[in-house]
């Protein structure tokens, strides 16, 4: 401690800075000191605002740079920074004093040796992979023999013409070359526009659409050939809908657009041997299809005769076949006079041998035997009737003997019940008989008393005491509205009936007598 | 004429139909198994046939153009000699 004697002087000759002069002084040293540096690490965050700079982190184990490239930088790149890249950035370092920071203005960026940039390439092909744009299933056919074909490639360099050599060798047809730049930034874009251009060309427009598209370019540096490796491109050549062959640097150059492709050729030529089959073979094939063709109709029509005349040579003569049959037509002629009269004449004989057999004495005698044997029958007959009848008399009289007795004990017992039941039968008349006469008594002697109660309550007794029913058209009359209605009325006493006007005498003998109306009742 | 080809007007075959046809009618008049006058209608097509695609062989002829195009779409060809 005692070393240090000196004590600082507080302010003393150092000049005194305010913070933009202090700022300027550092971003002049920095610049001054690093104005072109290249760094290696790796990218980290990356973001692309609106503005269209770019703004990343490169950095390694322990230490982080900001990095930026500007607008004009990033459109000249041709690698664009990815984050987890390991890249060689080329460029200056500067300050912005405005957040006291230090950052690096990139100019280019390098991919850091070949290792990281097909680690790269890997990864995008897995994830396009991913995504199925390379599966089988989307391989489409090349046409056998198209008219016209598209190649994507750069118009000047032995590509073209190594190509169209080609072509013109094997089947000359029209060719339309869509121009683009095979390496650099604008590689990409314009190669992935070409196939999206064929594609959006019309079947029979001013411009013909091809039925196959080339997609070529030379063999060149892992560098040179990246832009056939950008997603654009990969994507076009995918979606394109006429057949795209591939043939991209090469034989042992794999670049993603050959994975895409329906078909990938190792060269330009090759490409141009996929498009179009050989016009020299194919005109020969024809040809000898053509000759087969005639060959085969004459071998059919010759084949044809040679077997007719087989056939004919083999078919027998007619007269051979006739023959046969004509001899025997003739033998049989010949004997079919003699054999008719032969065969009438051994008729005739049969006939004379039946016909002298038959004569009348011959059938008397069978009448007469028949006769005979009839009557024989008839006697038998009845013998046997007369037999049967007997004994069937015999058993008769023996079932008649013994049913006789038990016949006799029946009746005899049957009668003795009759004479029990007609006992009971009369005890039970006499009670039925008394029974009734006692009853009807009875029944007499109530009505008349009834009858005397009735007399006494009747009208009639009330019509000697000096009342009149009144009736008027055969019924009671109870009101004098009823009898100025009726048509005749008519007065009954305790003697007789008198009628009063209107034809009164057809209604009292029918309603006269005892008849008795119930209502009467109620009139007193 | 058991197996007879489909009946497509030669006219509106693309080269690889025709010549497949073609085979195909010579296969069959070789085989022999096809009636005499079918056979001779067989001829004519497959000679009908073969005159399609030798007419498609003849026409080859090259041409080369380079596409002029604006904002990715071809406007227009401008022809290419000596290539």
């Amino acid at each position: 401690m005692d070393l240090l004697d000196d004590t600082p002087t507080p302010a003393g000759n150092s000049p005194e800075y305010t913070v933009s002069e202090l700022s300027g002084a550092v971003k002049r040293v920095i610049e001054g000191e690093f104005g072109l540096v290249r760094v290696r690490g790796e990218v980290g965050r990356v973001s692309r605002p609106a503005s269209g700079h770019l703004y990343f982190d490169l950095k390694d184990d322990r230490s982080v740079i900001a990095a930026i490239s500007w607008k004009g930088q990033v459109a000249k790149m041709q690698v664009r920074p990815e984050e987890g890249m390991e890249v060689i950035a080329t460029g200056r370092m500067t300050t912005f004093p405005g957040q006291s920071k230090y950052q690096l203005i990139v100019e280019d960026v390098a991919p850091a040796g070949a290792g990281a940039l097909m680690a790269m390439l890997e990864k995008r092909r897995a994830a396009l992979q991913a995504e199925g744009l390379f599966d089988a299933g989307r391989k489409q056919a090349l046409p056998y023999l198209p008219r016209v074909i598209g190649v994507v490639t750069s118009p000047s360099g032995a590509v073209i013409r190594d190509i169209l050599h080609r072509l013109r060798d094997r089947f000359p047809c029209q060719v339309l070359i869509w121009p683009v730049a095979v390496q650099g930034k604008d590689c990409a874009p314009q190669v992935a526009a070409a196939i999206r251009g064929f594609n959006a060309l019309e079947p029979g427009g001013a411009v013909p659409r091809p039925d196959v598209l080339i997609v070529a370019r030379g063999g060149g540096s892992l560098e040179d050939l990246w832009g056939f490796n950008e997603e654009v491109v990969v994507r076009a050549a995918a979606d394109s809908r006429i057949p795209l062959i591939s043939a991209v640097g090469h034989e042992t150059d794999t670049t993603l657009i050959d994975h895409a492709a329906d078909r990938r050729a190792p060269t330009p030529t090759a490409a141009a041997e996929m498009a179009v089959p050989v016009r020299l073979e194919l005109l020969a094939a024809v040809d000898a299809l053509g000759a087969r063709l005639s060959r085969a109709l004459a071998q059919g029509v010759a084949l044809r005769g040679q077997r007719l005349r087989d056939l004919a040579r083999a078919l027998p003569r007619l007269e051979t076949l006739l023959a046969t049959p004509a001899q025997r037509l003739d033998a049989a002629t010949g004997r079919l006079a003699g054999g008719l009269s032969l065969a009438v004449s051994r008729k005739r004989a049969v006939f004379a041998r039946q016909a002298g057999r038959l004569s009348s004495t011959t059938l008397v005698g069978l009448v007469v035997r028949r006769r005979e044997a009839l009557a024989r029958r008839a006697e038998a007959l009845e013998a046997r009737l007369a037999r049967r009848r007997d004994l069937w008399h015999g058993q008769f009289d023996k079932w008649a003997s013994r049913l006789a007795p038990s016949l006799a004990r029946l009746i005899t017992q049957a009668g003795g019940k009759i004479t029990g039941q007609r006992a009971v039968l009369q005890g039970v008349s006499a009670r039925l008989e008394a029974a009734p006469v006692q009853r009807l008594t009875d029944l007499s002697r109530r009505l008349e008393a009834l009858d005397r109660t009735r007399q006494t309550l009747g009208y009639a007794q009330t019509l000697r005491r000096g009342y009149a029913v009144v009736r008027g058209d055969g019924d009671v009359v109870t009101s004098r509205a009823a009898a100025e209605k009726a048509q005749a009325l008519e007065v009954e006493f305790h003697d007789g009936r008198l009628a009063l006007g209107g034809p009164a005498g057809k209604s009292a003998p029918r309603k006269g007598g005892g008849a008795k109306p119930p209502e009467q009742g109620s009139l007193f | 004429m058991t197996d007879k080809p489909a009946e497509k007007p030669v006219e509106g075959m693309s080269f690889e139909e025709a010549m497949a046809a073609l085979e195909q009618v010579v296969g069959q008049l070789e085989r022999g198994d096809v009636a005499l006058d079918a056979s001779i209608a067989l001829y004519e097509r497959g000679a009908k046939l073969k005159a399609h695609c030798e007419a498609r062989l003849k026409e080859a002829e090259e041409k080369v153009d380079l596409i002029r195009a604006a904002e990715g779409r071809a406007i227009g060809t401008t022809p290419v000699e000596g290539m």
